[in-house]
């Protein structure tokens, strides 16, 4: 399974490395070895240990046990300082910028050049613009950091790693916020930072980003490297059956629902209305109109995919439609039940269901067992006069904890002690076996792993051939063609397009989401 | 995980810091009585016998642990809701005011079934109704109720001062004329040991009424939204909890709490409202609150450690100013709120020693709960 790659040319060799947090082994004898210049993939499902492999590289972290090599040096144990003075440098998921300061502050942060003791900002600018050049990472260095599209300020962060020295370059989920042709932009830019004679790591999940740009892949899964391969001797089904660990449908599936599928906007034949949204417009933190006099329909068993890079209206669209933020003007409602100022949990009783976007903001109490998360948002119908009913409660847990195999099955246990993937299922579990008429779905298998997100989407599947209405919000372009029946793309607070799921492909919904097309469906809302 | 050690980690967590923080005070009190020229194993043991050493100490640190059970499960149920109540002073007093001004009002003579009952939820409605004020305005203008509250005791001590002062005072003093009615009796007088000692049957009372807001914080409905949104408001919001109205009903839950330690004063100990009884009660029950936890049941502990404490320092007077006590009571303070982690830390370190070569044995509990936190979402599914 493990072909020997790099030999002598290896810039980064780690061998058997462990390490425990507490009682979870999160890397038990994991192997890495990358050669000189290459881009190099490192994937797994969620969990997989990949992110710690890749801090004890960078410093973050120490090891409790193995060895790790930079250049043909033991490094073992090295802090973060050492490791970036060594030209290693990790660029994080969360960008780390000063949103106040201008792109070139931001790059020298920390490393400001000096003259006479005051910050010399023409020569920080000049160092910029060079670097910039060199490397093709096409920053305005004067612009404040807070101006720049997230494009941009990935390119910064990248240009900040740079600029510290960095020889060899780790990526953590690079893509998770980047718009289709941002990520082409991307792909090019690591490759000319690659020919440029730097390293590349890049932690991913997404395997059609391991085709397109990377020469070798390492596979981790539960801790342990289970593959080595190279890229071009290998297939997207190759590598997802050894990180899951046994054979994964890939294909983007249309299965279109029982009824109601590929409908056009506004046509509510089939299943009968599930949720109508008329004229919504909805201020933001802000803007004025974050989402901008929107319209449409989700029928009783269809799937509606809002697909749309992150930031265009469509978090505020669902807060709204879920009580969370006031509605500025226009009409929502559930099957014949006007909402739109109901409280929240009026729209749940009214048959609202919501799967919240960021679970750790929205939907789950993460000091909370399973089983009191397991009722959150239904402690109304867990209580008698007043008082929390704790074996309904208990009864409640068990019967979701088995239906929807959260593991571990204890539900006394704090849903912070759970994986991302088991936390993501107890909101799952929650918001679909309550009585709901409509679901809302923001980004339902965020932080999950494979395995997970075949049973999520299984399930969304389910509940729409169940005759559920569900809004299905993902920045995986990829989950939105593979569940929705209908696609809309949200852009700049307004869907540009609704196409049916026939018509929709990530080459005719790019142009949309980047905002190079503008609607001609605004007269059919 | 399994259950048994999540629970030891809470246990842990619990237990912890009251003793990192009673080692430190042994430590800096040993200093500071050596300063003295006195011998330390002496002079505690004198603060030992002076307080749990004989009924009428053990009365007097019931008495006064009484008032700080009171206002530092005030500034832990606050807490529990994500408020930071400083106004407990204020509501003591007003609570105290509430009890004496019913008292007064209640004709003389009036059954105490019925006169003490009236009296009790008078500090309860005086103490809620001064707390009330800063929940409303966080709730309906978002001000902070920091701010607020430690205004609310200017104002409110500041006015309770001046109508005792112009309108009830009996001449000469700072206090109300004695109550008519709604006096609770000494333990001294049933348990003759007791005599002499401060501590009334408002023990009892504020026991109840710990046990009542566990059961609430713990069991009920309102306690499950309050604790929700103490812990993350964005998700109480989220599962339909009105974050406004758990806010406002939160402190004035607390300054009802607050309140009630008035009523060990007025209507157990002194059968009047006096000016300034309250002085230093309502700040030390954030410091109840803080090595209590904010659980009920640590709050009890604290505040009976806090009395003894001060109780104490009265009894080594003629050793060692009894100023030291305030000093440890400080340190104590310091030592929950700024040591923990760091000790946390040492501890895990040591832990760590011992483990080293031998990375298979299980880790500390409560080392596993910060790993399972630091690692977020990074953590391999079962």
């Amino acid at each position: 399974m493990t072909a020997s790659v790099g030999g002598p040319t290896a810039v980064v060799r780690m061998n058997g490395i462990q390490k425990y947090f507490g009682a979870v082994h999160a890397n038990r004898g994991a192997e890495i070895e990358v050669g000189a210049g290459e881009i190099h993939a490192l994937v797994g499902e969620n969990g997989a240990g990949k992110s710690t492999l890749m801090k004890i590289l960078s410093g973050m972290q120490a090891p409790d046990g193995g060895g790790v090599e930079v250049g043909g040096r033991d490094v073992t144990g090295w802090t973060t300082a050492q490791a970036i003075a060594a030209g290693v440098g990790m660029v994080h998921q969360h960008f780390m910028l000063v949103p106040t300061l201008t792109v070139a502050e931001n790059v020298v942060l920390g490393r400001e050049p000096v003259s006479v003791a005051t910050f010399d900002r023409d020569r920080a600018i000049r160092e910029v613009e060079e670097l910039s050049k060199q490397s093709g990472l096409i920053v305005p260095a004067n612009r404040l950091v807070a101006d720049l599209s997230v494009g941009e300020a990935q390119r910064v962060e990248i240009l900040k790693t740079l600029y510290r020295g960095a020889r060899i370059l780790l990526l953590d989920e690079p893509t998770a916020v980047l718009s289709p042709p941002e990520v082409t932009e991307l792909w090019a830019v690591l490759r000319r930072v690659r020919d440029t004679g730097t390293t590349i790591i890049l932690i991913t999940h997404k395997l059609d980003e391991v085709m397109a740009v990377t020469e070798r892949i390492t596979v981790m899964r539960q801790g342990a490297t289970v593959a080595r391969m190279a890229t071009r001797a290998t297939t997207p089904e190759g590598i997802a059956k050894a990180m899951v660990g046994r054979d994964v449908d890939l294909s983007v599936q249309t299965s279109a629902g029982s009824v109601g599928r590929g409908k056009g906007l506004g046509d509510e034949g089939g299943g009968g209305t599930g949720l109508t949204v008329r004229n919504l417009t909805v201020r933001g933190a802000r803007v004025e109109k974050a989402v901008n006099d929107v319209s449409f329909t989700v029928s009783a068993g269809e799937i509606l995919g809002i697909a749309g890079v992150e930031g265009n209206g469509q978090t505020e669209l669902l807060e709204a439609i879920s009580g969370l933020r006031g509605v500025t003007s226009g009409s929502i409602r559930i099957g014949d039940r006007e909402i739109t100022h109901a409280s929240v949990r009026e729209r749940g009783d009214a048959g609202l269901s919501h799967i919240p976007e960021d679970r750790h903001q929205r939907g789950l109490i993460l000091e909370y067992s399973v089983a009191d998360n397991l009722i959150l948002g239904q402690q109304h119908r867990f209580s008698r006069s007043g008082v929390m009913d704790r074996a309904a409660v208990a009864t409640n847990a068990a019967k979701q904890v088995a239906a929807f195999d959260v593991r571990p099955t204890d539900a006394s246990l704090a849903v912070r002690t759970l994986s991302g993937g088991n936390q993501q299922k107890v909101v799952i579990a929650r918001e679909l076996s309550r009585d709901f008429i409509v679901l809302l779905a923001a980004q339902p298998t965020r932080g999950v792993d494979v395995g997970a997100i075949e049973f999520i989407h299984d399930t969304l599947r389910k509940a729409r051939d169940a005759g559920k209405a569900i809004l299905l919000v993902s920045a995986e372009l990829r989950e939105v063609l593979s569940l929705a029946d209908r696609v809309a793309v949200m852009y700049g607070g307004r869907f540009v397009a609704v196409m049916s799921r026939a018509d929709a492909s990530e080459d005719a919904l790019g142009p949309y989401m980047t905002g190079a097309r503008k609607a001609e469906t605004e007269s059919a809302a | 995980m399994s259950d048994t050690t999540a629970r030891r980690a809470a246990l842990e967590e619990a237990l912890l810091p009251p003793i990192v923080a009673l080692a430190v005070v042994l430590v800096i009190g040993d200093l500071l009585i050596l300063a003295y020229g006195e011998a330390p194993g002496a002079v505690w043991r004198l603060m030992l016998e002076g307080t749990w050493g004989n009924a009428y100490g053990i009365g007097q640190v019931l008495y006064k642990a009484t008032t700080l059970a009171c206002t530092g499960l005030a500034v832990a149920v606050a807490l529990r809701a994500g408020l930071f109540n400083i106004g407990a002073e204020g509501q003591l007093a007003a609570g105290g005011f509430g009890a004496a001004i019913a008292g007064l009002a209640l004709p003389a003579g009036t059954p105490s079934i019925i006169a003490t009952p009236v009296c009790i939820a008078a500090a309860l409605l005086f103490g809620g109704m001064v707390a009330a004020v800063p929940g409303v305005l966080r709730a309906k203008f978002g001000a902070h109720e920091v701010i607020v509250t430690i205004m609310m005791n200017f104002i409110v001590l500041a006015l309770l001062n001046y109508v005792i002062a112009a309108h009830l005072h009996v001449p000469e003093t700072l206090h109300t004329p004695s109550v008519h009615a709604g006096t609770i009796e000494r333990i001294g007088s049933v348990i003759p040991a007791f005599h002499g000692s401060a501590v009334n049957w408002s023990v009892v009372v504020v026991g109840t009424a710990v046990s009542a807001v566990a059961w609430y914080l713990f069991r009920t409905r309102a306690g499950f939204e309050l604790r929700a949104v103490g812990l993350q408001p964005g998700v109480a919001e989220y599962g339909g909890v009105n974050v406004s109205r758990t806010w406002m009903r939160a402190l004035a839950l607390s300054g009802a709490i607050a309140g009630l330690g008035g009523v060990n004063f007025v209507l157990g100990y002194k059968g009047y409202y006096e000016d300034g009884f309250a002085g230093g009660a309502g700040f030390l029950g954030i410091a109840v609150a803080l090595v209590g936890r904010n659980h009920p049941l640590g709050v009890v502990i604290a505040a009976l450690f806090f009395a003894t404490l001060s109780q104490g320092g009265l009894a080594i007077n003629a050793m060692v100013p009894k100023q030291i006590v305030e000093v440890l009571q400080g340190i104590v303070i310091l030592a929950v709120a700024a040591s923990v982690p760091e000790v946390r830390r040492l501890v895990r370190k040591a832990a760590g020693a011992r483990r080293s070569g031998m990375p298979t044995s299980m880790p500390t509990a409560t080392e596993e709960l910060r790993a399972a936190r630091m690692s977020g979402d990074q953590r391999p599914s079962a």
